[in-house]
């Protein structure tokens, strides 16, 4: 079955494809690929990632294979902040778990899920490399080191607070 | 000349004229944890401050982390030939404070110093370290001895001070001498010593007649050097042999001249001058290097079983998915000096005759990412990567392949499909990698600290490298202490060390009092070693036999208030999630031992419970496909036998001792204490606690579902937790 190509890919995505089409073995460059465009739209969508297999040559049932095997691509959007609470062994035992019920608790929400106004999604990660300064939360690109329960509210409180400033900025 | 010494020539000059220059070095750590402890405001607050005063005798550098995670953000100050100062925990108004006082004012803030070793300024500091060659410095207290002799010779200790380190045994070894090694702050001098006359010598020229004693100036290699005479003073750094970390802290990870100066390319400069692959894999081979991945499988070996291929294409990759949680040793080093283990890479890939390699880094480290990158862009413009690599005719170049979060693909079949670009599924062994990998073709798969330590094999020599370390386990190796340690961080060791001085002298023992009772290694494919087993020796074989096993450098500790059943559980849960679901002893077993184990700590377990686990592990030690389904019941198998009245307790008693298992604890009222206040009966969801008001209240244990509402809300304290 022959489908038409959606032009739905930013220009910059289409070109690292053509250029990977030009190197030795094209398609094993189709993790970076979605790596890119999680990066840029913070998750993938279907026609996204049709298109990526159509470009790159390769079966569209591949590419969503390989979405959906790495825990790192996510196909639901996410919050505009996207909260992440380690659970690796060294944040384990500095507890945080009780960092997780905090975060649940003052968003009502739970692992892998969004709040309502779209603001906040909680996620679990194993390992940052912080383990020294266990429990370590992030929320988008900032690492917290040293994390207590009571400063969860504030975390959030801080993140709303950027939001904000950014939005007048604007 | 080759064009490697021109370049190292020209290099030197550059670095020697900086040197003498009257410059002031502020250097910052710069690495994700010291970001994460805030060093990116220390940074932006240290250039405001240089901006406004418009010095230019003023330079800020940046290093990677010294791996002394606990008190980061780390800043250090350098005048040029005084003591190198090192604060600890510096925020911006810590800045202002150094800035004004001691960039501007020439007084160091003593009470910020790391580790808080100097609390008073002395003209001279001199640590000793003594060689851990037996026999020789337990002898004597040689500090007693140096302390004495100073006295004696009117030396102020008003002013001198003096430490002892740990053995920095490259100094003695290099010599081939056994004795102990002195260096002298703040003018850097390395002394050795093998007797008592030896060191009087040294106290009478340098601290009577003010002169130097050349006769007895320690050989020691630039490469401690550099390391020790910035960190020497601190314990937590001159107990530790720095090989793999030998620039982490000490260069700018992105400036490829500072890695040249500091020995960087030489190794592979030797051996493309050689142009002898065989040699490069003979010095390896003699070396005793053994992968720092997990297996310990011997790396020339490795490098000789893919040059029996006739295959003109093959690969060389560096494994830097670092998928222990709760690990970091390979993080750092990417951040730290990524430039040696690519200089590795391109070493091992002369030696096997590879063109191509590929560094596989797990996408959680954006920042290891990004400097290996630039390292890579780097060496490529300076001909150390490409075509014709140092002219001599050898091609080699590297890409970045990232991981996307699957613990699996750490694993080497996985990793290369991964590479591949398709689902990270690992496949049966053989073809080993080094006869079949990417594409069919010989790939030689080695760990990044593994590769970190080449260059110093090639430019130190096997000989060197094999003095270090234990019979069967050569060199250092690198852990990461995490978990319940005063000095979290990393730790850089001669294999054979003990687990005790890793823990106590440089860990600095357990925090709050409390007492060590677990060392866990290996991750979730490792087990805890029990606190009595505190002396057992790092090296492969000792850490088996102690029940666990070396793994890549995960150490995490446990105190007294950690649960081992809980624990075990973590990491069974941790692998079963992580099981990519080919074979199904992994993805079913793994899943029917964790239904046991939640059953234990939900307080429904019997004894029956214990044998089905041990039987169900070994089942699946047996029969899965890959090294994640046959190492993951590990973790449970070591706690039952190491830990085993603690599993009972929560099976028989149904009572977790460390309350660290919700569903475990018993909730009672204190009949003295209770007031009868009622505020817990009408808090409790069931509900299950009865009594009248201002009488002692009683808890129903049948109905109690353990939610611990009245241990929180009752004022009186009345509720306990047992
Ligand atoms: C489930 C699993 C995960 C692994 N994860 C890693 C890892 O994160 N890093 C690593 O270097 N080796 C890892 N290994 C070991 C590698 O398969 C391989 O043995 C190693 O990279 C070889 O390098 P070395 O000989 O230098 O140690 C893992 C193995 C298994 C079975
Ligand atoms: S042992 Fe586990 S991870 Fe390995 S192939 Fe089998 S199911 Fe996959
Ligand atoms: S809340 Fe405390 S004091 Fe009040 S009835 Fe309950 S146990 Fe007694
Ligand atoms: S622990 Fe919860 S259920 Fe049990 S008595 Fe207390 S409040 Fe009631
Ligand atoms: S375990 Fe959380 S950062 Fe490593």
């Amino acid at each position: 079955m022959i489908t038409e190509t959606k032009n739905t890919l930013p220009k910059e995505i289409c070109d690292f494809i053509d250029v990977c089409l030009t190197r030795e073995h094209p398609e094993s460059y189709l993790i970076a690929v979605l790596h890119k465009l999680q990066q840029q739209f913070g998750y993938l969508t279907r026609e996204h990632m049709d298109e990526v297999a159509q470009r790159l040559h390769v079966p569209a049932s591949f590419v969503s294979g390989v979405a959906t095997f790495y825990h790192f691509f996510r196909l639901q959007p996410r919050g505009k902040f996207s909260i992440s609470v380690c659970l690796g062994t060294a944040c384990f035992v500095k507890g945080a778990d009780k960092i997780l019920d905090a975060f649940r608790a003052e968003l009502g929400v739970d692992l892998a899920e969004t709040t309502k106004d779209g603001l906040f999604s909680l996620d679990c990660t194993r390992c940052l490399g912080v383990c020294g300064l266990a429990p370590v939360v992030t929320i988008n690109d900032k690492v917290y080191s040293q994390v207590t329960p009571q400063q969860v509210p504030d975390l959030i409180n801080r993140a709303k607070a950027d939001l904000e400033t950014t939005e007048t900025k604007v | 000349m080759t064009r490697y010494e021109e370049i190292a020539q020209r290099i030197q000059k550059d670095f020697q004229s900086q040197l003498k220059s009257n410059q002031i070095v502020i250097q910052i750590g710069s690495a994700t944890c010291e970001k994460a402890a805030g060093s990116d405001l220390v940074r932006e607050e240290f250039e405001k401050l240089v901006k406004a005063t418009g010095r230019q005798d003023i330079r800020l550098k940046q290093t990677g982390c010294t791996g002394r995670c606990s008190r980061e953000p780390i800043v250090g100050v350098f005048f040029p030939g005084q003591f190198p100062f090192k604060y600890e925990k510096v925020t911006v108004a810590k800045v202002q404070q150094i800035f004004e006082q001691h960039i501007l004012g020439g007084k160091p803030v003593l009470n910020l110093i790391l580790d808080k070793k100097t609390t008073k300024y002395y003209s001279h500091i001199v640590t000793l370290y003594p060689s851990n060659a037996p026999g020789f410095a337990e002898d004597k207290k040689w500090e007693d001895i140096l302390v004495e002799r100073l006295k004696a010779k009117h030396v102020d200790p008003e002013t001198t001070r003096v430490f002892v380190g740990g053995n920095v045994n490259i100094s003695n070894k290099v010599q081939g001498k056994q004795g102990v090694g002195m260096m002298i702050f703040p003018e850097k001098t390395l002394y050795h010593f093998a007797s008592e006359a030896e060191l009087d010598q040294i106290i009478q020229a340098h601290f009577v007649e003010n002169k130097t004693c050349p006769e007895l100036f320690a050989q020691i290699d630039s490469m401690t050097e550099r390391f020790f005479s910035v960190y020497g003073d601190v314990a937590f750094f001159n107990k530790q042999t720095r090989l793999t970390l030998r620039n982490s802290g000490i260069i700018d990870p992105e400036n490829m001249d500072e890695y040249i100066f500091n020995h960087g390319y030489e190794g592979l400069a030797k051996a493309l001058a050689k142009n002898e692959p065989n040699f490069v894999i003979e010095e390896v081979l003699k070396s005793g290097l053994r992968g720092r991945g997990g297996a310990g499988y011997p790396t020339g070996r490795k490098w000789k079983d893919a040059t029996t291929s006739p295959d003109p294409i093959k690969y060389t990759v560096c494994n830097a998915d670092e998928g222990d949680p709760g690990a970091f040793m390979d993080r750092s080093a990417l951040e730290g000096d990524p430039f040696s283990v690519i200089e590795g890479m391109t070493i091992a890939a002369f030696a096997v005759g590879a063109h191509q390699g590929y560094m596989y880094i797990r996408a959680e480290y954006p920042l290891a990412i990004e400097r290996c990158e630039k390292a890579i862009a780097k060496a490529r413009a300076a001909g150390f990567l490409g075509k014709n690599i140092l002219g001599s005719g050898f091609d080699y170049d590297i890409e970045i392949r990232l991981g996307a979060g699957a613990f699996v693909c750490g694993e080497e079949t996985a990793l290369m499909r991964s590479i591949e670009g398709r689902r990270g599924q690992p496949r049966i062994r053989p073809p080993y990698p080094t006869q079949g990998g990417l594409w069919g073709h010989p790939t030689v798969i080695n760990n990044v600290e593994t590769l970190a330590n080449v260059p110093v094999i090639m430019v130190y020599g096997a000989d060197f490298f094999a003095r270090i370390g234990t019979e069967k386990s050569k060199g250092t190796k690198v852990f990461a202490l995490a978990g319940k340690i005063n000095n979290t961080g990393l730790v850089e060791v001669p294999m054979g060390t003990t687990l005790r001085e890793i823990i106590f002298d440089i860990g600095g023992g357990i925090p709050g009092g409390r007492s060590l009772k677990g060392i866990q290694t290996g991750g979730p494919s490792g087990g805890t070693i029990p606190a009595s087993a505190v002396d057992t020796p790092v090296d492969y074989d000792s850490l088996t036999q102690a029940g666990s096993i070396m793994g890549s450098g995960g150490m995490i500790i446990l105190d007294d208030s950690d649960c081992m059943v809980a624990t075990a559980k973590f990491f069974l849960e941790f692998t079963q999630d992580e099981s990519c679901g080919k074979c199904v002893p992994c993805r079913e077993g793994t899943l029917r031992m964790l239904e046991i184990l939640t059953r234990i700590t939900d307080g429904h377990g019997s004894l029956e419970d214990i044998t089905k686990l041990e039987r169900l592990g070994k089942l699946i030690q047996k029969t899965s496909l890959c090294g994640l389904g046959q190492t993951a019941p590990n973790p449970v198998l070591s706690v039952l036998k190491n830990f085993r009245a603690e599993f009972l307790e929560h099976i028989t008693e149904k009572h977790c001792p460390t309350q660290r298992c919700p569903k475990l604890v018993r909730y009672e009222i204190d009949e003295e204490k209770c007031t009868g206040c009622t505020l817990c009966a009408r808090r409790c969801p069931v509900p299950c606690i009865s009594g009248t008001a201002r009488k002692p209240h009683v808890i129903d244990q049948e109905r109690c579902i353990k939610c611990g509402e009245c241990f929180t809300v009752c004022k009186f304290d009345a509720v306990k937790k047992l």
